[in-house]
């Protein structure tokens, strides 16, 4: 069953080489291009200098001269809400909504459609910047990521705002790190190489993947050992989630935008934790026609003693992407 | 996230005031300097006050009470900043360790982003 179901990559994915210089923003787009993706996500704050401030005139020219050089579109723009940003001052809400309005016209000046919106956004705040969004044309998207499933509480104060308003610009954006079955190899192994208790790791690793309620496991481990870092292990079992991809049935109307995350993409074109072909399965049966963009994130737990390589790490992903979206 | 890189030891030097090093922000945007809660720079195990070092960044320096007050510009992501602290008696010329803690505000997070790093430099 093939599906209308698109490609994107965030830049975010090539974090490692950016950050290190190693590679520049052309280099990046370039990059997810080479991979037949045809979207290009970012997080404005991370690849342009001054985000969310409107770029130059300059930038925004050479921008679009780079989405035509590489045959690529621009699909989302992550945004943030630094509700702390003043030492002891937190925003009032009308704060939250000039800030959240710079984003709006920093996306759109780029020709981004959709702006991730960071978790922690209300519901009154999206309802205050609903009708500046729709004017834009931008599509808001609350991001729905592990510990948070679709079916939260939280989110379900933000489902009630999508459906009283009936608007088009307001959805989610499911993060693929909810659906984590195995916790994550390169983790417990940095936790590990850090001092955690292998034993306890493996326990966890056990438990997790079983699918014990982690509170269970949270317990067990405070029996086991009084260190801080083995409690951090066991409290991965809780942050990284998995629930049934079928909890996003009925709500894939409101699915405007997907993160497919990856921490470590295998030979096999397989990643590690999520079992990318179940939910993949259940977006296709369903209808999801939007874009999946690749959010490699494994770099912040290698980079201690491995040479980071995102760019194959995306590769391996865009593959497997391609491969369930067409089988 | 980024420790190994937040200390940059081919910026450390002597200066006129005491020493300096080059800093990476231990995450992966860039942020305002008024979220940049905590710069904390030790030597040789010695924690050095924090009202004593000054951040600079593209060419715009700060002292700890402008930085909490800027809200407009930001350290940018990988962004190599010089943090120049002030030390009195006489800096000896060669290896020393250095540490250097960054706490962040960050919106999002249920508790402050600390990142912590240590490396030995050589300060000529």
């Amino acid at each position: 069953m093939s599906s209308n179901i698109k490609r994107a990559v965030s830049l975010y994915s090539y974090q490692e080489e950016y950050f290190l210089r190693k590679m520049s923003l052309e280099e990046c787009i370039a990059a997810a291009a080479a991979t037949g993706a045809t979207g290009i996500e970012i997080v404005g704050e991370q690849s342009v200098l001054g985000c969310p401030k409107t770029p130059s005139e300059a930038f925004i020219e050479q921008w679009f001269g780079w989405m035509d050089k590489y045959k690529v579109t621009p699909v989302a723009h992550d945004m943030f809400l630094d509700y702390n940003k003043k030492k002891g001052h937190y925003w009032t809400d009308e704060e939250a909504v000039e800030s959240f309005k710079k984003d709006i016209r920093f996306a759109r000046s780029l020709g981004f459609k959709i702006i991730r919106v960071i978790v922690n956004t209300t519901p009154q705040i999206i309802e205050k910047v609903l009708p500046f969004a729709e004017e834009n044309d931008i599509k808001l998207g609350i991001e729905v990521h592990a510990p948070w499933n679709i079916n939260s509480a939280w989110m379900e104060r933000h489902w009630e705002v999508m459906e009283r308003t009936g608007t088009k610009h307001f959805g989610f954006i499911p993060d693929m790190g909810g659906f984590t079955r195995r916790l994550p190899r390169v983790q417990i192994e940095r936790m590990i190489r850090n001092g955690a208790d292998p034993e306890i790791a493996k326990y966890v690793c056990e438990q997790h993947e079983k699918g014990v309620m982690a509170e269970y496991t949270i317990y067990e481990v405070s029996k086991m050992s009084n260190r801080r870092i083995d409690m951090v292990v066991a409290e991965m079992s809780r942050h990284n989630t998995f629930v049934n991809p079928l909890s996003l049935v009925p709500h894939m109307d409101k699915i405007i935008h997907i993160h497919g995350k990856c921490l470590e993409m295998l030979e096999d074109y397989t990643e590690y934790s999520i079992p990318y072909k179940e939910v993949i399965n259940v977006l296709k049966k369903y209808g999801y026609n939007g874009y999946i963009a690749t959010e490699y994130e494994g770099n912040r737990h290698i980079q201690d003693v491995y040479e980071v390589d995102s760019v194959e790490q995306v590769r391996r992903h865009q593959e497997m992407l391609k491969n369930y979206i067409n089988s | 996230m980024y420790e190994k890189y937040m200390i940059v030891p081919e910026r450390a030097k002597k200066n006129e005031k005491g020493f300096e090093i080059g800093a990476r922000l231990p995450y992966y945007r860039g942020v305002s300097l008024s979220m940049v809660e905590e710069i904390e720079v030790s030597l040789d195990g010695e924690t050095l006050p924090q009202s004593d070092v000054v951040i600079t960044v593209h060419g715009n320096s700060y002292n700890l009470e402008q930085r909490e007050n800027e809200l407009d510009d930001r350290w940018e992501m990988g962004e190599v900043a010089t943090l120049s602290v002030a030390k009195e008696s006489d800096l000896k010329a060669g290896e020393h360790t250095i540490g250097l803690k960054i706490n962040l505000r960050i919106g999002y997070m249920p508790f402050p982003s600390i990142r912590v790093a240590e490396k030995t430099v050589v300060i000529g």
